[in-house]
């Protein structure tokens, strides 16, 4: 289909998606989780009337304003971004991945931006239960939009509810409710925002921490860690509740990311689970070299994982790649093959019809549809392209996983120490404190990162590689908008962090 | 019954939606002529500051609403977003640099330690309400003057011209089209002022404004509107499909569907009007009849490019690769889905209108200012 595939101006473009896409993804799960906390914090001072909740919320605010400003504009970018630089892949799946996004400005970018001047402006505006209410919209709104974004990129890690046409060529959606329920959008949707809450939790609890250890604004510092310390052990517990649900569904629906995220080269019945790991940099798929150099693994926790059962077989990418006939699996060579044809196949209909020859356009179709479902991989060249990159995969995963569940005994022991009263005096927690909020944004960069390459080479899972999924665009041009995206966001964070430092500094108005 | 529509009903209500949703946003594009006249129309620190707290109550629908406008389109007519954004990189892309320059500069202008200082975040919404708007105005030009692009038997887009869109800003009409949109934007933005702002002297200079903006936008639109008359459109044969190039198409269209002429009159008479309420007869609800007035001349504008047989989006290179709201949408089941969804439209808009209400109940006022510790 496409003649000619220039590699470096799609890997500039995936290096632009990449970077707008984690420059976006510093400043959302924040506002998901800072929300509901100032819902919270709203809410109590609604009930109480006291003028010192009103200030901690007001400040908390303030800080939440910062953040969401530059969130909406790195925000902006991606949403155009499939057309400017994947204008293939809009074209091919827009049927189905634009409903998504149409839905989510309706019903949730709106609510967001309608109560977002409310909440921030409403305090002598509206009534103090509208306000409070503004309030509530806002989180709901922020989470309801995360909800549709993660939908459609559920939908391109598991395309379900649709059908390739091969007269508009095109995929085109069959069942809208199949795109909304798939469970990897769910257990997408799910597992990332409660991740934006521990993280907001963390926001919370590192400042405020860090006002302990200085010994100011103490009360407001206590009452919101006290707040952020339950939200943030409830959340962690659904971290850690979905995350186990979302490796189940890439375990079952792509299984090649679950193989590189573990390391998993020789797939194995009663596989094991790497609880850390140094990878043997020199390993080839299909040879017989160890994959770690040093390594610690509990044998079976993979397959229960994986499957739900201790026992049973998990493929690595050894499996995936060269096919394994005893547990059925295909190699990638027969599915290139099977796609290639499936693409020649595509190819002799569309010419039959265009000199309207009926009966060889309708043998073209029905050999088309035999082999249509590997029609992704006829744009690959070699079954070894199908291995997305292993050591980014692996150590994002594990340094996620690992600081997740630092994350969890960090609030359980903001907790306990706030239920004991003597938080103020434990320096080496509110330390830790301070330490986990830069801590929280790499964890949360990190699960990015194995939700992005860990499905490399795929746009659409199966469907179509991200090398023909670009617009036909030239190197330079591409390279040129990757650096003023570079230089603008890069200074627009800079500015970002010294206000909120300044901000910090200044602390909530005194009374 | 949405279930029964057949498939170019619903794109033709798909392109009524796109349209409504592209109208409002000039409407609201008062923002950023609001905000370019901070710099020509605000002159000490007090003006200034009820200015952007005018309009920092507001950008964000105007900003929510372009997206919208990107994401029906893309919902819709994913091949025109994928043709357009794709192909006319360069515009696209620096219009949307304007906007993410906006996106920040609110709510940074005057925080301490903001690293550019308050005259660049400024400049930012400067730059916005002036390059943004007026390339914008000369994008939605080419939906008349057509681009250099053609389609492939698999929809892929080979842009013909090494500027990527760049090269729309260089026809006289999508010029004038822009700056049009540009002085009725700084319209309306006065006309806003004036609704929303208590100070005497600054409501003052809002209503000269209001008519000295408006008289300045008056030649290009009579630019565009003659050209409009009498310039060659694009066609399709709607017996094969084909696209052809004829004389006087969009007058023919004005004169086939007289539903478009009457929009177009009765839009531009309404911002007459609000520009006369305003700056004349000294009345402060202007805003209403000239946003009235945008939304329905953006409708006319955008129903003469989509109907009657015309291809919104003409290719000049390949007049068959043209785009028409026919071969650019979205399958039946997707139309159809997306209508379903639509129908919460009204409730959107109807608690947008409650907001907008209770907040703009009070004029803004140098104390409410002065005693909102958020202000911006």
């Amino acid at each position: 289909v496409i003649e000619q595939i220039d590699i470096t101006q799609v890997n500039w473009a995936r290096a632009q998606f990449a970077l707008t896409a984690m420059y976006h993804w510093v400043f959302v799960p924040l506002t998901l989780g800072l929300s509901f906390l100032l819902a919270f914090f709203h809410s109590i001072y609604y009930k109480t009337g006291n003028e010192e909740w009103k200030r901690l919320t007001k400040f908390w605010m303030t800080l939440f304003g910062i953040n969401f400003a530059i969130g909406v504009a790195t925000g902006i970018i991606l949403e155009f971004e499939f057309g400017t630089n994947w204008s293939n892949y809009s074209w091919m799946v827009g049927d189905i991945f634009g409903a998504p996004l149409a839905v989510e400005g309706i019903f949730a970018f709106f609510l967001e931006a309608t109560f977002f001047a409310v909440m921030f402006f409403g305090w002598n505006r509206v009534s103090r239960g509208f306000h409070l209410f503004s309030t509530w919209m806002v989180a709901i709104g922020s989470n309801l939009s995360a909800l549709w974004i993660l939908v459609a990129n559920g939908w391109m890690q598991y395309p379900v509810g649709q059908a390739f046409n091969p007269d508009t060529a095109r995929f085109e959606m069959q069942n809208f409710w199949e795109v909304l329920f798939s469970p990897v959008a769910i257990s997408k949707f799910t597992h990332t925002t409660v991740s934006g809450f521990e993280l907001a939790s963390l926001f919370v609890i590192g400042i405020s921490s860090w006002y302990l250890l200085k010994q100011r604004h103490q009360l407001m510092a206590q009452r919101s860690i006290a707040v952020a310390a339950v939200f943030g052990l409830l959340a962690s517990g659904a971290v850690i509740l979905t995350g186990d649900e979302a490796a189940y569904t890439v375990a079952q629906k792509q299984p090649m990311k679950l193989a590189v995220m573990e390391g998993l080269y020789r797939g194995e019945e009663g596989a094991a689970i790497a609880v850390m790991g140094i990878l043997n940099s020199e390993k080839e798929v299909g040879d017989d070299q160890d994959t770690f150099i040093l390594g610690a693994r509990i044998p079976g926790l993979l397959s229960f994982l994986a499957n739900r059962e201790f026992g049973s077989f998990v493929p690595g990418v050894d499996d995936l790649v060269l096919g394994n006939e005893e547990q059925g699996i295909a190699g990638a060579d027969a599915r290139i093959a099977r796609g290639k044809k499936a693409i020649g196949y595509l190819k002799t209909y569309k010419d039959a019809r265009k000199q309207g020859d009926v009966v060889q356009a309708e043998q073209a179709l029905t050999e088309f549809n035999r082999y249509k479902d590997d029609i992704g991989y006829g744009y690959l060249n070699e079954p070894a392209q199908i291995v997305p990159p292993v050591a980014l995969t692996f150590y994002a995963f594990h340094t996620m996983v690992f600081l997740g569940v630092l994350f969890a005994l960090v609030f359980l022991l903001m907790l306990i120490y706030t239920k004991k009263g003597t938080l103020h005096v434990k320096k080496w927690l509110l330390r830790l404190g301070v330490a986990c909020l830069p801590l929280a944004y790499i964890a949360s960069e990190a699960g990015w990162i194995v939700a992005e390459v860990g499905r490399q080479p795929w746009a659409i899972q199966g469907l179509l590689p991200v090398s023909v999924a670009n617009s036909n665009l030239t190197t330079g041009t591409v390279q040129t908008s990757f650096f003023i995206f570079l230089v603008l966001f890069t200074l627009l964070l800079v500015a970002e962090i010294k206000i909120m430092l300044a901000q910090i500094r200044i602390g909530p108005e005194e009374g | 019954m949405i279930g029964q529509l057949d498939w170019s009903t619903l794109q033709h209500i798909w392109w009524i939606i796109a349209s409504l949703v592209g109208s409002l946003f000039l409407f609201l594009t008062f923002v950023q002529g609001g905000q370019t006249l901070l710099l020509t129309l605000a002159k000490d620190d007090d003006e200034k500051s009820l200015v952007v707290n005018s309009l920092g109550l507001k950008w964000e629908i105007t900003f929510t609403t372009l997206v919208l406008f990107g994401g029906a389109l893309f919902a819709a007519f994913p091949k025109f977003y994928a043709t357009s954004f794709g192909g006319a990189y360069w515009v696209w892309m620096l219009i949307l640099f304007t906007f993410v320059v906006q996106a920040v500069s609110y709510e940074y202008r005057r925080k301490p330690n903001n690293l550019l200082g308050t005259r660049a975040y400024d400049v930012f919404l400067f730059v916005n309400g002036s390059i943004g708007i007026l390339l914008i105005g000369a994008a939605v030009g080419t939906f008349f003057t057509g681009s250099a692009f053609v389609l492939n038997d698999f929809n892929q887009v080979t842009w013909q011209t090494p500027t990527r869109g760049l090269e729309a800003a260089l026809s006289l009409f999508n010029l004038s089209l822009g700056l049009f949109l540009v002085f009725l934007a700084r319209t309306l933005g006065g006309m806003y002022f004036v609704n929303n702002i208590e100070h005497d002297k600054l409501v003052e200079k809002s209503r000269r404004s209001v008519l000295v903006n408006f008289l300045a936008c008056l030649p290009f639109l009579l630019y565009v509107l003659v050209s409009l008359l009498v310039m060659e459109g694009f066609a399709i044969n709607p017996e094969t499909g084909e696209v052809f190039v004829q004389q006087g198409k969009y007058l023919a269209n004005l004169l086939d569907v007289p539903v478009i002429l009457v929009l177009l009159l009765a839009g531009l008479l309404l911002v007459v009007y609000g520009v006369l309420a305003t700056s004349v007869l000294k009345k402060d609800h202007g805003i209403w009849f000239g946003g009235t007035g945008t939304v329905l001349t953006g409708l006319a504008i955008f129903f003469l490019a989509g109907f009657n047989n015309t291809p919104f989006y003409p290719s000049t290179a390949d007049l068959q690769s043209s785009l028409s709201i026919a071969n650019a949408s979205s399958s039946h089941y997707t139309l159809t889905v997306m209508t379903y969804v639509a129908m919460a439209v009204p409730f959107v808009l109807a608690y947008i209108a409650y907001v907008w209400k209770l907040m703009n109940a009070r004029k803004l006022s140098l104390e409410d200012v002065a005693a909102d510790d958020k202000a911006y």
